[in-house]
């Protein structure tokens, strides 16, 4: 409705924004009529030249109705909240779908380290490509991150894609996204990490398939010339 | 009439300046000199807001008036990125724990326990004496953190190692063990005070004062206790491995040599969530003391807030994990937690219905703490529905860490702490201080502050939802932050004149300490035990000890007419 989140360019984005305008509406109902019934008590029962307070002491079962049926009501937008939040959570927090593209993250002050796999397709091996602050994947695949930090907590932060994870020294914590358009974003750290913390920015570049296949052609050292075939069709 | 009257009388008399007014054990003074390190510590924090504030509208332009600040803190005026991180620290831990805390539990809890419960003192006067002057220690400890070298603690208020653990990561060593030192000096004043708030509700209440008869402030602040005195152990725990860490070589919180920093997390926020609840409650407790009185009404639902209340205490000590959604802990741990976090909404929606129907049908009066009073009610909605934002584990992916944080928690802690501790003051200042404040000037006050908290704050809900991240020195580095510069302008506006706002109640304040007009024993025709005392009380309180009667809400009962619709709790009920 409102414009008020960056353009979401990720598959489970809008679940999370869903969610959002969920709690939007019941909360927002929620803040207008208690707001307003504030407004009408505080301006109806000011006090009057010859008109008493009432006596209501609001410890009969029948008085406090007036409470208890609120609190029941809210309890069960509560629950139905944590529900359709669950579904979403589990979505993007849960199990990595199966994917081809797996770049390793590192966060270190105050900097972004991207590593692929180069060629040979396996981590830790000497064709493995590490950029500063660039992350580039492909349009429409599921991209597979594996976050951790050098030093200190970072959290890996990409707006458009509703994606936040902490970076934790010694863990490797996964991630994923699939990008729906191709452009170039920026990357932020959301965790302060130090005094050099509103520097640490990076750019996701999301190419078409073409333009991937290109970039890691170009960027991607040629594979050892024994070893298996170069990423690309 | 009664010796024990007479020989308190001569008894303050014989005291020296330095046992009456410094090293007092007279709950009443204790409870002011709290009050005071309370706002002078609001007045530092304050100034480091105002100069976060000028650093996040005009990033890297020299603040005014601060030029003669020395490098390397600043720079001609300007903030460096070092110093930004170390301010919005400070500002975080001073404001929570050294003016929050202080004022809502030191000041009016010190001051209201015993003459509510109709004591003549806090149960260990002593112990009382030692919790303020290990706090004011502690405040020194604090303040002194920022004039050694590397600065002060600039981990942000959460302390999080490895950020916290080794100064390669900040260049700052003594100060944030100065910054531990100083809280966990502040933690052992306010278990001392928590020991005495309990002990002295529970044993020295007066004749016929059941638990379901005690003013609901006394209840908040009970619970309050309670809760802070059961989280805070663990955090205890948590700071002395973090000192070690820091000095003694071990590395419970280093990664590299077997620790984890999430430790750290679990044991800071088991604390950090029930610590809200700590600040919250007193500045309930004040608004609910109000309400009755200026609206001549009962309070609706006694019972189920008191019920309410300890629900949310107890619920506050399984939802700590909602400060960790996106932290890295097992994703399956995160739904449990956002159900408990949730349902905290309820206990609180009961309290704030219950404050509603205490209104209705009221017989309103306007002073100046009842227009606190409703104030508090009115933001407080706002504070507790925006975190039902940050409770849905799936939405707080997006807004952990985000501005939507910053002004979600500061309207919960603001409303609490200012407009709360406000309600407090104009409310209870006659009878601490024996002379009223003025009025008009408290409206003034009040309807400022009001709007200037709002056009702070409100912004910063949208700065949030664009994706802005919290403790950025310049968050313009970023492009699609850039358009957020115009909300942090006029935020940072709205900013300097709401610290404006506060010259009309300093000056208040002030003035009617000297020049107010003389305050008679109960100028709001309340009943709790409090006003039956004389304003001032004297050390030792009752002139006689007061019997209690019935509950402290009667007002306009059928059998009262208009002018008398008041019963005192140590009067018998008229039939
Ligand atoms: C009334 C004026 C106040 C203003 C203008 C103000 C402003 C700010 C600003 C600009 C930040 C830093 C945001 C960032 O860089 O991420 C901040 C953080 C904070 N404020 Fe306030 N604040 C005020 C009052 C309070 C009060 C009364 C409390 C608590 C009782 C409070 C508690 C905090 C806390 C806990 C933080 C987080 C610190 C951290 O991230 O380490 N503030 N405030
Ligand atoms: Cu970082
Ligand atoms: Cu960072």
């Amino acid at each position: 409705m409102f414009d008020w989140f960056p353009k979401n360019i990720s598959t489970y984005g809008g679940d999370i924004d869903a969610v959002f305008w969920l709690i939007f509406y019941i909360v927002g109902a929620g803040f207008i009529l208690g707001e307003a019934v504030i407004l009408y008590l505080v301006i109806r029962y000011r006090r009057k030249e010859g008109r008493r307070a009432a006596y209501i002491a609001g410890d009969k079962i029948s008085e406090l109705a007036w409470i208890l049926v609120p609190a029941a009501i809210v309890l069960v937008l509560d629950l139905g909240i944590d529900f359709a939040g669950g579904e979403a959570w589990s979505k993007v927090k849960g199990e990595t779908p199966a994917s081809d593209i797996k770049v390793i993250v590192t966060g270190k002050q105050f900097n972004w380290n991207f590593t692929y796999p180069g060629p040979d397709g396996q981590f830790g091996t000497d064709d493995d490509l590490t950029l500063e602050n660039e992350l580039h994947v492909p349009v429409k695949k599921v991209v597979d991150l594996s976050l951790n930090s050098e030093d200190v907590l970072h959290s890996f932060f990409v707006p458009v894609m509703r994606l936040k994870q902490d970076c934790i020294p010694g863990r490797k914590i996964p991630a994923w996204f699939e990008a729906t358009e191709t452009g170039e974003y920026e990357i932020a750290c959301a965790e302060l990490c130090g005094y050099g913390h509103y520097t640490m920015r990076g750019f996701l570049f999301v190419h078409s398939e073409e333009d991937y296949a290109k970039w890691t052609q170009e960027r991607w050292p040629p594979a050892a010339a024994d070893s298996t075939q170069v990423g690309q069709l | 009439m009664s010796s024990a009257a007479t020989a308190h009388a001569t008894h303050e008399e014989k005291l020296s300046f330095w046992r009456k007014y410094i090293f007092s054990v007279d709950h009443k003074v204790i409870g002011k000199q709290y009050l005071f390190l309370g706002m002078f510590m609001a007045l530092v924090g304050g100034l480091l807001a105002y100069l976060m504030r000028w650093e996040l509208a005009w990033p890297e332009s020299p603040v005014p008036g601060t030029g003669w600040i020395p490098e390397p803190t600043m720079f001609q005026g300007v903030v460096p990125p070092e110093f930004y991180n170390a301010i919005v620290t400070m500002h975080g831990t001073i404001m929570v724990f050294f003016v929050a805390m202080p004022i809502l539990l030191g000041a009016f809890g010190n001051f209201l326990i015993p003459l509510m419960v109709g004591a003549p003192d806090m149960a260990f006067p002593r112990l009382n004496m030692m919790s303020f002057w290990t706090i004011f220690t502690a405040s020194v400890v604090m303040i002194a953190s920022f004039f050694v070298p590397g600065g002060a603690a600039s981990a942000g208020w959460t302390g999080y190692p490895p950020l916290s653990a080794n100064p390669v990561y900040t260049g700052v060593n003594w100060g944030i063990t100065l910054w531990i030192l100083g809280l966990a000096l502040e933690f052992a004043s306010f278990l001392m005070g928590g020991i005495n708030f309990l002990t002295t509700t529970v044993s020295m209440r007066a004749r016929g004062l059941k638990m379901m008869r005690l003013p609901l402030m006394v209840w908040m602040q009970i619970t309050a206790a309670v809760i802070f005195m059961l989280s805070v152990g663990p955090l205890i725990a948590g700071a002395v491995l973090l000192l070690l860490d820091r000095t003694a070589g071990t590395s419970f919180y280093t990664v590299a040599q077997g620790g984890d920093p999430l430790l750290w997390q679990h044991l800071f926020w088991f604390f950090g969530h029930p610590e809200v609840y700590v600040i919250l409650l007193p500045g309930l407790g004040a608004v609910l003391e109000v309400l009755p009185v200026f609206s001549r009404k009962p309070i609706f639902g006694y019972k189920a807030i008191v019920y309410s209340t300890i629900v949310a205490g107890v619920l506050s000590f399984i939802v700590w994990a909602h400060h960790m959604f996106v932290s890295g802990m097992n994703f399956k741990l995160v739904m449990p937690f956002s159900i408990t976090t949730i349902l905290i909404s309820v206990p609180f929606t009961i309290i704030l219905l219950a404050m509603m129907a205490t209104l209705w049908k009221g017989a309103i009066r306007f002073t100046t703490p009842m227009l606190f009073a409703v104030g508090t009610l009115a933001m407080f909605i706002i504070g507790g529905l925006t975190g039902i934002f940050l409770g849905s584990a799936t939405a707080d992916i997006y807004l952990h860490d985000t501005y939507f944080v910053v002004a979600h928690f500061h309207y919960t802690l603001i409303s609490a702490v200012f407009l709360g501790g406000f309600t407090a003051m104009y409310f209870w200042f006659p009878k601490m201080f024996g002379r009223m404040m003025n009025e008009t000037w408290g409206k003034v006050h009040f309807w400022l502050t009001l709007v200037f908290f709002n056009l702070v704050f409100m912004p910063l809900f949208k700065a949030g939802l664009g994706g802005e991240m919290r403790r950025l020195y310049d968050p313009f580095q970023y492009d699609f932050l850039k358009p957020h510069q115009p909300l942090h302008k006029f935020a940072t506006i709205a900013a300097i004149l709401l610290f404006a706002s506060q010259i009309p109640f300093l000056i208040n304040f002030f003035w009617s300490l000297f020049k107010g007009k003389i305050a008679d024993r109960n100028p709001w025709q309340a009943n709790t035990l409090e006003w039956t005392a004389p304003s001032p009380p004297p050390h030792g309180n009752f002139e006689i000890a007061p019997s209690v009667y019935h509950g402290p809400y009667v007002y306009s009962a059928p059998n009262m007419n208009m002018k008398e619709d008041w019963q005192p709790q140590d009067q018998p009920l008229a039939s």
